[in-house]
């Protein structure tokens, strides 16, 4: 495959390949149909997408560092808009959102809304001005703006706490998916999940990671909206669920009010399994305040403006102009997602609680529910459960209680959708997961890599051994992230949430100013890094640990705290220290118009 | 005032516009979401808070992350900032 033909090629090259993916769904489904066994579909499915993606990496694999850093800067703009959308379409976003949106309706929407939002700061305050900057990494940019080693490494420690949250989720979710895809257990299963995310990257740096997770985001974006589509079209709710749900929506009040929200005892609650949830708020009624609303995503802006693995996306395009049409495609593929998360929150929820549908469960008797396969299935899997808790022998909305996960995973089931539908939803969590979380370990270890080893330790090192670190500590990274991923302590929404605050905390405003303001300087940038990160963590395990809070912040909302220091800070210490000198300026001056060369050379 | 100056007032200019529409659509109009979904101006039938949060929001930013790149593009074009290897 040579490569500049490759990049002409590259709809036909795709082309072909979503073509051959919908072959490969519907071979499966006849194979389905000929009998062949659940099980082994679902291996099928996982099994061949993988096979693919690790074949591409390995056909992108390079020698030549910008190749390695920033794919040599030739990605087109639709095409880097399709791998921004699967870089950053996560576990989370895949297997969770929907789930969150289900259980807390209204006051988790603000995700969606912080989620997108966030582009239009990406495309206005950042990615056009880094694109020009020329830069590797995120703190690449941090350390040539502000100058010294100091500040450069405050970026490292900031972009690796951020990032290294957020990346044993993913390989969490990957385990998850390939134990229950593959039937092995999750402890194994974390590691044949880290094995493929390294295959995808580990030879072919960011270029490999580009071509995989535009493949990646073909098939998640398939198995996301064709069970969406089938499951409207089969309960008879509307050809185009989008636009055609609101008599869903509007019956799903009324059962809310005709079932009221009864709450449990905690004695009751406690017979619960750990991490399930019944639905105990409105589904399109405003149930949160204001600011609860808008804390988070303010939260979730900020923070996508400041997570490396999507800001470095956008140094890959040959041009700045590119960068910036490419935020908005990015955007656009994301919408397709994030406008049907809501929609599959709805149908599933209907299709369960409606006892005019044959497949709701609310007012059956509990024997019944309980010999149902689909609800045997998923009990065993620890992600249902039912229990008669006051005793009339009937399933009341309060007894019934489900994972967040299975909103996405189990509905195609309940739905009555063939078991095909199952393994490629599986097969779209996987490529959720596995492109995410190669875009997150490339962010660390080309950070600790260029930034630290190349800038800092070893200035002087060749070409071949740059690369040789660089993916001896993608490795090593991957194998931390699996490690801490197997012990499983957050949930996977949970820690995503994290990541967003952390960044927030330590990199925006450092990044927002270093374009915006002239005047910011190192100790400044440091003071905001530093101080932005610290207070935001400190806050955060207050709270875990009993602490009050204020201004109704909470642990999924801290790093308006530490943003807010962040800010004060930088601005207070930049302006009693000595100004940035001319050079700087001039610098600062040259990153602001689109046209001459980048600041920092090809090869740095 | 010189061309990169200017360049940059009009630039700035536009981040303003920009972040003003941002700010309506993702955080001023959700000030009064309980309010709004009582609206009688309901989209494709769902109350108007709740198909703001779905598509609404979502989709406006889609629509000004081009029309900022447009504008953008005038005002580079306007003064000659232009790249020349765009492809």
């Amino acid at each position: 495959m040579i490569k500049g033909k490759f990049i002409d090629n590259l709809p036909k090259v795709y082309g072909i390949y979503t073509g051959g993916f919908l072959v490969f769904i519907i071979l499966m489904a006849i194979a389905e149909s000929a009998g062949m066994s659940a099980k082994l579909i679902g291996i099928f499915f996982v099994a061949f997408t993988v096979g693919i993606y690790a074949l591409i990496g390995y056909l992108s694999r390079t020698l030549q560092l910008d190749a390695y850093y920033v794919a040599g800067r030739q990605v087109p703009t639709v095409f880097n808009g399709m791998a921004t959308a699967a870089d950053w379409m996560s576990g989370a976003s895949f297997v969770a959102m929907a789930g969150g949106i289900y259980f807390k309706g209204y006051g988790y929407m603000a995700l969606l809304v912080g989620w997108t939002g966030g582009y239009v700061l990406v495309a206005s305050l950042l990615a056009p001005y880094l694109r020009k900057f020329g830069c590797y990494t995120v703190p690449d940019f941090i350390g040539t703006r502000y100058g010294g080693n100091l500040a450069r490494v405050c970026a490292v420690i900031v972009l690796t706490v951020a990032s290294f949250t957020y990346v044993t989720a993913q390989i969490n979710a990957t385990g998850t998916i390939a134990s229950v895809a593959l039937d092995i257990p999750f402890g194994i299963a974390v590691y044949v999940g880290l094995a493929s995310i390294l295959i995808c990257s580990m030879l072919g740096g960011m270029r490999a990671v580009t071509w995989t997770q535009v493949a990646q985001y073909i098939v998640l974006i398939i198995a996301y909206l064709i069970p969406v589509f089938w499951i409207s079209n089969k309960l008879g709710a509307g050809f185009f669920p989008h636009f055609m749900l609101a008599d869903e929506v509007a019956r799903i009040a009324e059962l809310e009010q005709q079932f009221g929200f009864v709450k449990n005892s905690a004695a009751d609650l406690k017979t619960v399994p750990k991490g399930l949830a019944g639905i105990t708020k409105a589904h399109s009624a405003v149930n949160a305040t204001p600011w609860a609303f808008i804390s988070l995503a303010v939260c979730m802006m900020a923070g996508t403006a400041s997570l490396p693995h999507v800001m470095m996306r956008y140094f890959t395009t040959p041009s700045v102009k590119s960068a910036r049409r490419s935020v908005g495609w990015s955007l656009f593929f994301i919408f397709l997602l994030y406008s049907s998360a809501p929609m599959l929150a709805t149908l599933s929820k209907l299709s369960l609680i409606d006892p005019n549908l044959a497949t709701g469960i609310i007012g059956k008797s509990i024997s019944e529910v309980q010999s149902i396969d689909w609800y045997q299935n998923w009990n065993q899997a620890n992600l249902m459960f039912i229990s008669d808790f006051n005793g009339n022998g009937t399933l009341e909305l309060n007894e019934f209680f489900m994972g967040g996960k299975a909103v996405v995973l189990a509905t195609p089931e309940i739905a009555g959708l063939p078991y095909v539908i199952s393994g490629l939803v599986a097969a779209g969590g996987m490529a959720a997961a596995m492109s995410t979380a190669d875009g997150l370990v490339l962010a660390i270890a080309n950070a600790l890599s260029h930034d630290l080893y190349y800038k800092i330790i070893d200035p002087k090192a060749e070409t071949a051994k740059r690369l040789i670190v660089a993916r001896v500590l993608l490795v090593i990274i991957g194998f931390a992230g699996a490690t801490i991923a197997a012990l499983e302590i957050q949930g996977i929404l949970g820690s995503v949430i994290w990541a967003f605050d952390f960044a927030m905390s330590g990199l925006f405003f450092p990044l927002v100013l270093g374009v915006w303001w002239k005047r910011a300087n190192a100790p400044g940038a440091v003071a905001g890094m530093l101080l932005g990160l610290i207070s935001g963590t400190a806050y955060l395990v207050w709270v875990r640990n009993g602490g009050a809070g204020f201004w109704g912040v909470t642990q999924l909302t801290f790093g308006i705290v530490g943003s807010l220091v962040s800010l004060v800070s930088m601005v207070v210490v930049s302006l009693m220290t000595k100004a940035p000198d001319a050079a700087t300026q001039k610098m600062v001056d040259e990153v602001r118009v689109p046209s001459g060369r980048t600041v920092l050379g090809k090869q740095h | 005032m010189s061309k990169q100056a200017q360049h940059w007032e009009k630039t700035r200019g536009l981040l303003f516009v920009t972040l003003a529409i941002w700010f309506v659509f993702s955080i001023g109009i959700f000030l009064f979401g309980a309010e709004m979904n009582e609206s009688n101006f309901r989209p494709f039938g769902y109350p108007l808070t709740y198909w703001f949060t779905c598509q609404g929001s979502l989709g406006i930013f889609v629509i000004l992350i081009f029309w900022f790149a447009n504008r953008q593009e005038k005002i580079d074009e306007e003064f000659g900032f232009t790249e020349k290897e765009d492809d």
